[in-house]
């Protein structure tokens, strides 16, 4: 059985890869995406961790972090299409007031 | 014996994460982020998590993949990066210091804050989630429908056209 702590570690390669693209991209659409690979990569710690436990508190945990990034992916993919309704632009540091 | 597995599993989905982030064309990305989701979903299979898997390839690889898809279709953006960065010298910062960051974090779970206990129990598949789910977990697992019906009706109301 391969050991919970490569795949804490991978989940923290994973992790650390979404926070460059937040931090490098302009398109709002990646920097998405680029939060879904950091939700993700918190999932397969918890479910890493909740394997090295042995009891099944942390798949019930990715449960319900899957359920919000759900939420969170339609709420914010709705702001992303009103904003460029309204704009007709599209990159995170021309959008720096927050009226329309 | 499991360890060639999760070896390919790691490279394909860091390379796939590598190819959401460093792409140019958006639609790319949304597939690429496809590849990673499955591939999180197999590794999930390798940590006996049947259940997370299954819901990981139809919620995320399934529906957030679609959505994302259907974003970029009504959006056609990716025009945008090709202009002038104001903060170009910024940019390049992020580099190390996400470097200094992931350093941080393999350290901490290096320094002996996260010792693996062997597992108690090999009873990993369905049954011991959903009776977790409801029974100690039953209020957080009702909320969380509260808050999908909020994000459903927070949709309707942000994309309705405005009535004037």
């Amino acid at each position: 059985m391969t050991p919970p702590s490569y795949y804490v570690a991978l989940s923290a390669v994973l992790f650390a890869i979404g926070v460059l693209g937040v931090l490098i991209r302009r398109d709002p659409l990646i920097i998405f995406m680029s939060i879904e690979l950091m939700l993700n990569a918190a999932n397969l710690a918890l479910v890493a961790f909740g394997r090295a436990h042995g009891g099944a508190e942390g798949q019930a945990l990715a449960l319900f972090v899957m359920a919000v990034a759900a939420a969170e992916v339609a709420v914010g993919l709705a702001i992303i299409v009103s904003i460029f309704q309204l704009r007709r632009r599209l990159s995170v540091d021309e959008l720096s007031v927050m009226r329309g | 014996m499991e360890i060639p597995g999760f070896v390919l599993l790691a490279v394909l989905v860091v390379g796939s994460a590598l190819g959401v982030i460093l792409l140019r064309n958006p639609i790319h990305s949304a597939l690429f982020l496809t590849i990673n989701l499955a591939g999180v979903a197999a590794l999930y299979l390798m940590l006996k998590a049947q259940f997370l898997a299954l819901i990981q390839v139809i919620v995320y690889a399934g529906a957030i993949a679609v959505l994302f898809v259907f974003a970029i279709m009504v959006l056609i953006p990716g025009k945008e990066e090709t202009g002038p960065d104001p903060l170009h010298a910024q940019r390049w910062l992020a580099v190390p210091l996400v470097g200094v960051l992931l350093l941080e974090v393999l350290l901490i779970f290096r320094s002996g804050a996260f010792q693996p206990a062997p597992p108690a129990g090999a009873a990993m598949g369905v049954e011991p989630l959903y009776r977790l789910l409801l029974t100690d977990f039953l209020f957080p697992f009702e909320v969380t429908s509260v808050l999908l019906l909020a994000a459903l009706v927070g949709v309707m109301a942000l994309t309705r056209k405005k009535a004037s």
